[in-house]
């Protein structure tokens, strides 16, 4: 197949498959029991150099205890895939130009710097203008659609988005021609993330894991990543998941760690349990706008604390997390 | 009735979309338009968020495209692919849009302002599912402010595709024929696109608004057309549900000064 034009990005994983099948072959099949804690899993399972991915949407059932401790254990040059990444990567970015090394060193960027509604996260626009993240342009559907790639066990997937534009041209895409009808194609490369974070409503201690609401680019994610954390609201027995498999949207095999984290997706939504903290999401960004004020805002909140269950303490802990859950019912609303 | 132009912008989203078309919305003021043409003139429309939610019954204002507001009471809460494949298949007639800048071809920047991209001036976040959408959807509607600012001749970053550099680039580029930029609405007018040369046109004037100061909000050459209509302006039912039903907090309606007082 002959290439057309390409952009000018470099890629950052390899998107061969065979390598690929290589590293898939070697991983742990048996039902063993992976229940830890979140430091535990970050300590073994995400290294300096790592390329990482972030579940859910955004702010939305995000995986937040394990970018905490990210920061906590002073990970370092990662790359990160930033496909509607709002709150997540606000927090990453908090490791760099903060006089904690850089844990981001790069970036390819669907949605990045942007936190939906709410504006522009200050500190992230900081550290992308700076010129010490190298990053590339996609797409949120051309990076999902390269997670599925992997997902299949595929080297690329074609698509017809990011044509004729600077995204294209700033991506590590490249055109191709329909061997059938002709017609023009973008070939989007596999991404197989070194290691992913999800979170997800329950688990059982094994690893097979069930999601309500929107599954966003997360069961292709949970395929496609090397290395695979999961934190939950709620662990489940194993029998229960016996007990109807086809609520099972992740299965065990593609797991590595399971951490049971209550409120775990706070100060973002998490559907049918709690809303998004908007208060908590303002004193981040207001935070961020200076950076002596930031350091003491991390200090507070993520390097001062010991874990994720203090963090909620020191955000209003129990009562806080009732009145987000009240919201998020229309307990409010008398229905 | 006083009203101000961020109502306006909303009405005229609204009235665009007919009954029983599908639309991929986002937060804001996309959001209110589908839900006060859901409760108007459209009850039928179908909307869908990229994140995955189909046709919820939206009880208030997401703040996120993938808040669980998105697939509340909805027919089915799935994914992003699945969401964007459907676009892929033809089957999502309007998408709206914002960004930065846009050009004469209602190409967008929503990625960067400034000249050298590796240390951009200010960065933006990005394309997130807007070049998709654009390039799959039917019909792209853009709501934005007008001004010198945005309306731009160049821009710093294509993001997402309008009719790229005019007849036939789009098609050219590979995107699916007969996509594209439809409609534009301003603050101070609703704009579509003529029909030969694919550059931004006027079509309605907002009341009491005139030619020249859209001309002057706007940094390229705008056709026009004979005679210019003026836009109607909100009804009392449609600025009745709008602030008490869609946005009772004034969330987006709030963004905006009273302005355009009748």
């Amino acid at each position: 197949m002959d290439t057309l034009s390409q952009g000018s990005g470099p890629l950052f994983t390899d998107p061969s498959a065979n390598r690929a099948r290589e590293f898939f072959a070697a991983k742990l099949r048996a039902l063993t029991d992976k229940l830890t804690t979140v430091a535990d899993a970050v300590a073994r399972l995400v290294n300096d150099g790592d390329y990482l991915a972030i579940g859910g949407f955004g702010s939305d059932r995000l995986p937040t205890a394990v970018v905490h401790e990210i920061l906590r254990q002073g990970k370092q040059n990662l790359s990160f895939a930033g496909h509607t990444a709002t709150h997540d990567f606000e927090i990453l970015c908090a490791g760099n130009l903060t006089g904690r090394g850089k844990t981001l060193a790069r970036v390819e960027i669907a949605y990045v710097v942007g936190m939906e509604a709410r504006g522009l996260s200050p500190h992230a626009r900081r550290v992308l203008e700076s010129g010490e993240v190298q990053f590339t342009e996609w797409t949120n559907y051309t990076l999902a659609v390269r997670l599925k790639a992997a997902a299949m066990g595929l080297p690329f997937l074609p698509g017809r988005t990011m044509l004729g534009t600077d995204t294209f041209r700033h991506s590590g895409a490249k055109e191709i021609a329909c061997p059938f009808t002709g017609e023009r194609l973008v070939a989007l490369p596999a991404l197989y993330p070194d290691v992913a974070a999800i979170h997800v409503h329950e688990a059982d201690r094994y690893g097979n894991c069930r999601v309500r609401g929107t599954t966003v680019a997360d069961l292709d994610l949970a395929r496609a990543a090397k290395r695979l954390i999961i934190t939950c609201e709620r662990l489940i027995p194993h029998e229960e998941i016996r007990r109807d498999p086809s609520l099972t949207v992740i299965p065990f095999f593609c797991v590595d760690a399971v951490c049971e984290v209550p409120y775990g997706s706070y100060p973002g939504n998490m559907p049918y349990e709690y809303l998004s903290d908007e208060e908590h999401l303002r004193q981040w960004m207001e935070a961020e706008k200076d950076l002596e004020t930031l350091r003491r805002f991390l200090d507070r909140y993520i390097y001062g604390v010991t874990g994720f269950s203090e963090y909620l303490d020191r955000c209003g802990g129990l009562p806080r997390m009732q009145q987000l859950r009240q919201q998020e019912l229309l307990l409010h609303r008398g229905s | 009735m006083y009203y101000n132009a961020m109502e306006l912008m909303i009405c005229c989203a609204a009235r665009a979309l007919e009954d029983g078309c599908t639309a991929a919305i986002g937060t804001g003021v996309p959001c209110a338009a589908a839900m006060l043409a859901q409760r108007t003139y459209a009850p039928a429309l179908i909307v869908v968020f990229e994140a995955g939610g189909v046709a919820p019954q939206l009880p208030t204002m997401p703040i996120s495209v993938g808040d669980s507001r998105t697939f509340y009471r909805g027919l089915m809460a799935t994914s992003m692919a699945d969401i964007m494949e459907t676009c892929q298949r033809g089957m999502i007639d309007y998408t709206f849009l914002g960004g930065a800048q846009i050009d004469a071809y209602g190409n967008l920047n929503s990625t960067m302002i400034g000249t050298d991209y590796s240390r951009p001036k200010v960065r933006l976040p990005g394309s997130g599912g807007a070049n998709d959408l654009a390039s799959l959807c039917w019909r792209t509607l853009v709501v934005t402010n007008q001004d010198r600012r945005r309306f731009v001749e160049k821009l710093d970053f294509l993001t997402t595709p309008g009719y790229l550099t005019g007849p036939g680039a789009r098609e050219a580029a590979g995107l699916p024929p007969d996509t594209g930029p439809y409609r534009v609405i301003t603050d101070l007018a609703v704009l579509g696109y003529h029909e030969r040369t694919k550059r931004m046109q006027v079509r309605s004037l907002h009341p009491d608004i005139t030619l020249d100061q859209v001309r002057q909000a706007t940094g390229f050459e705008l056709e026009t057309q004979e005679p210019l209509a003026v836009t109607a302006p909100p009804t009392e039912d449609e600025l009745r549900i709008l602030r008490e039903e869609v946005d009772p907090h004034r969330i987006v309606i709030g963004r905006c000064p009273p302005v355009a007082g009748k």
